[in-house]
């Protein structure tokens, strides 16, 4: 597609915004099951869409083919004008003319099949060295994405990433009992952030097959320690959400609960998200909407002062924008999105953390997590019992669930050892999944609910 | 697509070409306004072959591509599994009705008015409830060819209204909801309407529970929430094959109480999930999984099934049209039992009833086990609703959950792709903030 012909487009509407989007991926897939491999392909994908704002009204259409896109821009205006009986806010932008392309270290773009093959066939053979496994799933996807952004304000940015993750997840299984552990990776299209990792897949497999002779916790309030993964997990899911201003900007009710200077937390606890921290799953220079990227305190010294957002949300929030506005592809809308998202580290290290729990629970690794504003569960794949300031037994997986007003007030300690999570993926609106990151170091929370037997 | 399979035949023992194409327009409702009007069409090409004796496979965007995904599914067929199977030749298929003309026909004016109804109605009840709510229409077409004459095609309609509302007091957040969706025009809000008001009703006082174990009723929704990824899961045929199934080695065993039967079946008329052949060409049928309790078939796709020495049930599925298919669910049946939901509330000493367990999926589940937190349940004392409940997380196992139920209600209703009754749990775990 031309610029002049994007241009063109631009040019031909009565609204009071418009913007195009224009997409071509390619992407590899490997999954084996068990020894077998499953599914090796490699999709390639191309197409865009219109966004037209009139009155506050928005009209969208996505396609595979362009055609003439001056019809697209046509179709999303008469859209748009069904829907418009207001006012349009935007926050302002700068038109920004630009062009990215990130190269990775060890570029997943550049590498063959059969090298990617390879290393998830070293990992498969060492989770079948471990005795007593029964199957594994082994998801490898990489994807390449070139992104041409251009609005009716000027700008016009075209960028270009990898992203890469890996999901292994073994399973044990004694008669009718299966139970399963998990390891979750990704990059930002670096190949060798993956590579060197047989150990881990190893203790992952050991641990599938632990989990057999595991007891289960008995449901109920504990004292958590959650690992900086998990712990990551948390941030994302129990605040994170909650940051997000399309919740917030047309909820008169939320907005009062969710006021800059509210008290949230202990006067330790910071927490941060921001795609201009390079080099991580949520990086980037420029949102969906053209934004640059920034870094925002969400959380500082325990008080809420900032919140992420789109172009809409900020202009009516009266906020600056932050350059939140993300689409998983060419086929949705760009909505708020996380991007990296952590707690910054204090002091403390991890025997300071767990010495005077006396009964608790360590909780580590991810499995899941979802979120409904002010409730949320995530999962831990792998948990201890702590028993004197010890880490004593292995136990199944739990649940964790809480209330996030009373939770994170609940952190009484953080440690020092920040580390990010590039695994999984965030979903949000049917959009997913997205990549992001989160983070943290170990952190202590009292009076956690934990669902179990 | 006939000259991408015959370009294909010429490299490879067996080809077949899958396109879908779809045009989807959601008309979406943000705290209670008509914020946006989408339209959303695609398309997406598969190749699928078997070059000395193993599979590849390439997708594109684009029919124009011929050249290119021939090279990259023979590229990859380097690598591919072994194939065990034959593509289906000319097939019979079953008349299932899953397309309406007028849902495509359908006035996207009419569609804005329809989301206007249902949300001013549900406040009419509840002013100041927060909405938000879609009308969407969409049209799927699909197409296959194979190089042993197979072909098969269909067009599927679907019309969909959903709400979600939130009601905050404090730092309290209540979640009520409901959907409803079908191949053909849904006019009527009335059951949407109906459901939501109800929820509100029952919400508007709290109760508290205590940990513990006790009886749990899942409602239709509930049952969606909690219950259906453990059991799609287990008579995957393929999680079967790989040994990861509790059910594996259990066909003909009576697992499930004596009253609880389950069929997947894609011929039910109108579903959004029926059709009357699946991705591979297989013509669609019923299977059942559970009948009176015992453990019945698997299901199955062409290739998973040649592994496991049997036949294809129709399940073979290709997610968003870029994977090699695999077994899915389809249209899933409970069948109804006797009791009203009302008796299942009456008989109940103390106990919950279960809306929504929000996260329940996210943990165990090849092993059965689901744990969530209620976004939206209720506390039943002496046979009567007495409130909502709140910071509350419910376990179990489907297969201790469902091996003896205390009884299966009257009345189904289709949530998405599921048609179930109310299902009443012995005993389950609670946990509960004290």
């Amino acid at each position: 597609m031309y610029r002049d012909q994007i241009a063109e487009a631009l040019q031909s509407h009565h609204a009071d915004y418009v913007d195009i989007r224009l997409e071509e991926s390619t992407a590899t897939r490997i999954h084996y099951r068990g020894r077998d491999l499953e599914d090796i392909s490699q999709p390639s994908s191309s197409g865009g869409n219109v966004r037209a704002l009139v009155n506050g009204g928005w009209g969208f259409v996505s396609f595979n083919e362009p055609g003439d896109l001056r019809e697209k821009v046509a179709l999303a205006v008469r859209q748009a004008n069904l829907v418009g009986k207001d006012t349009s806010h935007l926050a302002p932008v700068p038109p920004v003319v630009d062009r990215v392309e990130e190269v990775a270290a060890k570029d997943c773009r550049f590498l063959a099949l059969a090298d990617k093959k390879r290393l998830l066939d070293e990992y498969n053979e060492v989770i079948w060295s471990t005795p007593k496994v029964e199957t594994s799933v082994l998801g490898y996807a990489d994807k390449h994405r070139r992104v041409v952004f251009a609005n009716s304000e000027g700008s016009y940015i075209e960028q270009g990433h990898s992203d890469i993750s890996l999901r292994v997840t073994v399973v044990a299984r004694d008669g009718g009992d299966v139970q399963q552990a998990g390891l979750s990776l990704g990059s930002r299209g670096d190949f060798g952030q993956i590579e060197g990792l047989h150990q881990q897949v190893k203790e992952t497999a050991q641990r599938a097959v632990d989990l057999l002779a595991a007891p289960q916790a008995k449901a109920g309030e504990y004292c958590v320690v959650l690992d900086p993964v998990l712990a990551g997990v948390f941030t994302h899911e129990a605040f994170g959400h909650l940051s997000e201003a399309d919740f917030t900007y047309e909820n008169e009710r939320l907005k009062e609960i969710m006021v800059l200077g509210r008290r949230f937390a202990a006067q330790h606890l910071n927490i941060v998200d921001g795609a201009a921290v390079p080099g991580l799953r949520g990086s980037y220079k420029y949102d969906d909407e053209g934004v640059p990227a920034t870094t925002t305190y969400l959380i500082k010294e325990g008080v809420l002062v900032g919140r992420l957002h789109s172009r809409e949300t900020a202009a009516k929030m009266g906020e600056p924008t932050t350059g939140n506005a993300r689409a998983v592809d060419y086929r949705y809308p760009p909505i708020v999105r996380m991007t990296n998202t952590y707690i910054e580290p204090q002091g403390l290290s991890f025997q300071e953390i767990i010495a005077d729990v006396k009964e608790g629970i360590y909780a580590k690794n991810w499995y899941g997590g979802t979120t409904s504003m002010e409730m949320f569960t995530f999962s831990a794949g792998e948990a201890y019992m702590i028993r004197n300031g010890r880490v004593a037994e292995l136990l199944r997986p739990v649940v964790l669930t809480g209330n996030v007003f009373t939770t994170l007030k609940n952190i009484d300690a953080i440690g020092s050892d920040l580390d990010m999570n590039q695994g999984g993926g965030c979903g949000k609106g049917g959009q997913s999944p997205l990549p992001v990151s989160n983070g943290s170091p170990h952190i202590r929370i009292q009076r956690c609910l934990i669902g179990g037997r | 697509m006939d000259e991408l399979l015959s370009l294909a035949t010429k490299v490879a023992q067996e080809a077949e070409v899958f396109l879908v194409s779809y045009e989807e327009t959601p008309v979406v409702f943000e705290a209670n306004r008509l914020k946006q009007v989408q339209t959303r069409s695609g398309m997406s090409v598969a190749l699928r072959i078997v070059r000395h004796g193993r599979i590849g496979l390439a997708t594109s965007t684009r029919l124009d591509d011929r050249v290119s995904l021939v090279e990259r599914a023979v590229e990859v067929s380097q690598f591919g599994a072994t194939a065990r199977f034959e593509l289906p030749s000319q097939q019979t298929y079953p008349q299932v009705n899953v397309y309406d003309p007028a849902v495509e026909a359908f006035p996207v004016e009419r569609m804005i008015e329809l989301g206007e109804a249902l949300i001013s109605r549900v406040r009419e009840h509840t002013p100041d409830l927060l909405c938000e709510a879609s009308v969407t229409r969409s049209v799927t077409t699909l197409r296959i060819l194979n190089s042993r004459g197979g072909q098969a095609g269909f067009q599927r309609s679907y019309f969909g209204l959903a709400l979600e509302g939130n009601l905050i007091r404090d730092t309290d957040v209540l979640f009520v909801g409901d959907g409803e969706s079908s191949s053909h025009l849904i006019e009527d809000t009335a059951t949407v309407v109906a459901t939501v008001t109800r929820q509100l009703d029952l919400a508007k006082r709290q109760a508290s529970v205590s940990s513990g174990h006790m009886p749990v009723i899942f409602t239709p929704q509930g049952v969606v929430s909690a219950l259906i990824a453990p059991l799609a899961s287990a008579f995957n045929g393929r999680v079967v094959l790989q040994g990861a199934s509790p059910l594996g080695h259990r066909r003909g065993e009576k697992v499930f109480d004596q009253r609880l039967s389950l069929k997947d079946d894609a011929t039910v008329a109108q579903r959004p999930r029926s059709r009357p052949c699946d991705d591979e060409g297989v013509p669609s049928r019923a299977t059942y999984l559970i009948s009176n309790g015992v453990v019945g078939e698997f299901l199955y796709d062409l290739q998973t099934a040649g592994l496991a020495g049997t036949q294809s049930t129709g399940n073979g599925e290709r997610g968003s049209g870029t994977v090699l298919p695999g077994p899915s669910i389809s249209s899933l049946v409970f069948e109804t039992g006797e009791p009203t939901f009302e008796e299942l509330v009456q008989e109940m000493k103390e106990g919950l009833i279960v809306e929504q367990l929000m996260g329940a999926s996210q943990t165990n589940v090849l092993g059965g086990d689901f744990s969530g937190n209620v976004l939206l349940g209720y506390k039943v004392e002496t046979g009567e609703i007495v409130g909502r409940v709140k910071d509350t997380v419910v376990s179990g196992n489907v297969y201790q959950a469902l091996g003896n139920l205390v009884g299966i209600g009257r009345h189904g209703r289709w949530v998405g792709a599921v048609f179930t009754p109310a299902l009443c749990c012995q005993k389950l775990t609670v946990g509960s903030k004290t």
